[in-house]
């Protein structure tokens, strides 16, 4: 983070005016904003203290959710729903931490976090290698492009049964279903990294006399890491969407078969539970991924 | 001689058409070590054609071009190219782009550096090094892309329209630079444009080409006493002008007639 601190802003191009540095005319303004003409009074509505900036946007990015958590609360509480059916926040919270406590609810996040992350981590090291080989050889690419298509508008979750039926309901069926899911945006988005590279870039770098492999190695994957980074960020989501549904329907642990289980035997605060752990989870997993992302593609601005 | 074109031809097969595309027919042009030769047409003349086949990206459809005697087989870093879109890697700072072709030609990790900040140095970039290209302004960037052309040391600086797309202040300040590092370099640069005024102010000699089929049309030795001073107010500057655009003026107009007939 400290070097992303110290970069200078992006710079927009066209204001060419500003300093007197070594060439005035080339130099991008940094200065703009100071030399820029004071700004046109205020409307008498702005006039009304404002909070600081940073609080005032977080407090907008979430008050919608606030929203949300202070109705699921009252409306239960005040019978315009059936609170047997969705009791309020705070006592699906405190079921929460009852599980978390008796060490159930670690358990079952331990075995779908273990089952994701060995699928998204597998799905990886797959897809990623044969994206690029796919995309560096176009007649593979040409010739593989329907299947591909075919295989990507087929909903994972179709194949499920056809995974049991191969692989029975263990370990091995659930990681590689999400390790199937996974793979496709991975894929896809490899794919399509290679090859959309700048072909000005390639050019250039072949007048400088570059073979095939320190092209690959030099241009096109550089080039494509942030394409294959919003393919992992995907799959990220992926990984845990179709694992719970697996569990759902076979395991003996995991925070699907909680959820699952909590409803049939109508522990119905046990499901809320598990239901909010894993959007928890989700988010957190999605907010990793895009900091990762935006780490590998910091000169991705324009 | 440095490079020699020798009745280079070049013709592009068209899918979908059985009528291949003539771009270049019979150019035959000598460039001496150490010239600063400019390169006018009318647009899709085959300019950046011929520059491509001098580095050696395509290959002549006939004739052939030798550099100090010995024919093209491919691109090389004896030769540099600095393209209008700059083509710089997005992923890299200005250093990591000047270190690149430095990285092709094996030099040593630590001589990279202090190469790259030299050659920043000297387009007027020091301070700058560690800039991405998007922080950059335009001008900036073909800075870069000159400093990186010329770091890894080429006999040869192929220029593709470098300052085509920068406005008409950055143009002239760069068009000035060009001159100082070439006399301070001894480059043998090859360099494209439509611009006259700017053929006529960079080139020792300025090569005409003729519209589609591209042939060398006339070749102009443009001399001036001094390379000092305003060269653009003199008059000899107004003729060797005057004259390179009633060149043109046919040429534009049969390529006018071409397109017109060719969609009509």
């Amino acid at each position: 983070m400290a070097e992303l601190e110290t970069k200078a802003p992006p710079i927009e191009r066209g204001h060419e005016q500003g300093t007197d540095e070594p060439y005035w005319y080339d130099v991008p303004d940094e200065d703009a904003e100071a030399e820029e003409p004071p700004p046109p009074p205020k409307p008498l509505r702005a006039r009304r203290p404002r909070l600081p900036r940073p609080l005032t946007t977080a407090v907008e990015r979430s008050a919608a959710i606030i929203l949300l958590l202070a109705l699921w609360e009252a409306l239960p509480r005040a019978g315009v729903v059936d609170r047997v059916f969705v009791p309020p926040l705070s006592e699906n919270l405190a079921a929460g931490y009852d599980l978390l406590v008796t060490g159930q609810l670690g358990e079952h996040l331990g075995a779908s976090l273990l089952r994701s992350f060995a699928g998204f981590a597998l799905a990886i090291a797959l897809a990623i290698p044969l994206g690029l080989a796919i995309g560096w050889y176009r007649p593979v690419a040409a010739f593989l492009n329907p299947v591909l298509e075919l295989f990507r508008n087929t909903s994972a979750v179709a194949l499920l049964p056809v995974f049991t039926l191969i692989l029975g309901i263990g370990e091995t069926t659930k990681i590689t279903f999400v390790l199937y899911a996974c793979s496709w945006p991975i894929l896809l988005n490899t794919i399509s990294g290679v090859k959309t590279v700048e072909p000005l870039l390639i050019k250039s770098a072949r007048s400088m006399g570059l073979g095939p492999f320190r092209l690959f190695q030099k241009v096109i994957l550089p080039a494509a890491v942030p394409t294959i980074f919003t393919g992992v960020r995907l799959a990220g989501a992926y990984s845990i969407l179709v694992l719970l549904f697996a569990e759902m329907v076979g395991a003996k642990a995991g925070l699907g078969y909680l959820i699952q289980a909590s409803q049939s035997s109508f522990r119905i605060h046990d499901m809320y539970a598990g239901i909010i752990t894993i959007s928890a989870i989700g988010l957190l997993f999605n907010q990793l991924l895009v900091s990762v992302e935006r780490r590998f593609s910091t000169w991705r601005t324009t | 001689m440095k490079i020699a074109i020798q009745n280079v031809g070049k013709v592009f097969e068209i899918r979908d058409s059985d009528r291949p595309f003539t771009a270049l027919e019979d150019i035959d042009l000598d460039i001496r070590a150490g010239e600063f030769l400019t390169l006018v047409g009318p647009s899709g003349c085959g300019k950046s054609t011929l520059l491509d086949l001098i580095a050696g990206l395509t290959r002549p459809t006939s004739g052939q071009i030798l550099i100090d005697g010995v024919p093209i087989t491919g691109p090389g870093l004896d030769r540099g190219i600095v393209f209008q879109q700059y083509a710089l890697f997005p992923w890299r700072t200005a250093t990591g782009n000047v270190e690149f072709g430095l990285e092709a030609k094996a030099v040593p990790k630590k001589e990279r550096a202090e190469r790259a900040r030299h050659y920043l140095d000297l387009v007027g970039l020091a301070g700058f090094e560690d800039r991405y290209p998007h922080e950059l302004s335009g001008g900036m960037r073909q800075r870069v892309a000159i400093a990186r052309s010329l770091a890894f040391d080429p006999d040869v600086l192929l220029m593709d329209e470098p300052f085509a797309a920068l406005d008409a202040q950055t143009r002239e300040s760069l068009q000035e630079e060009l001159l100082h590092i070439w006399e301070k370099t001894g480059k043998t640069i090859v360099f494209i444009t439509h611009g006259i005024d700017e053929a006529v102010y960079l080139g020792q000699r300025v090569a005409v080409m003729t519209s589609r089929p591209g042939r060398i049309k006339e070749t102009l030795a443009i001399e001036f006493g001094s390379r000092e001073g305003d060269l653009r107010a003199e008059t000899r500057f107004g003729e060797y002008r005057h004259h390179i655009w009633t060149l043109l003026r046919d040429e534009v107009a049969a390529a006018r007639r071409e397109e017109a007939s060719s969609v009509g």
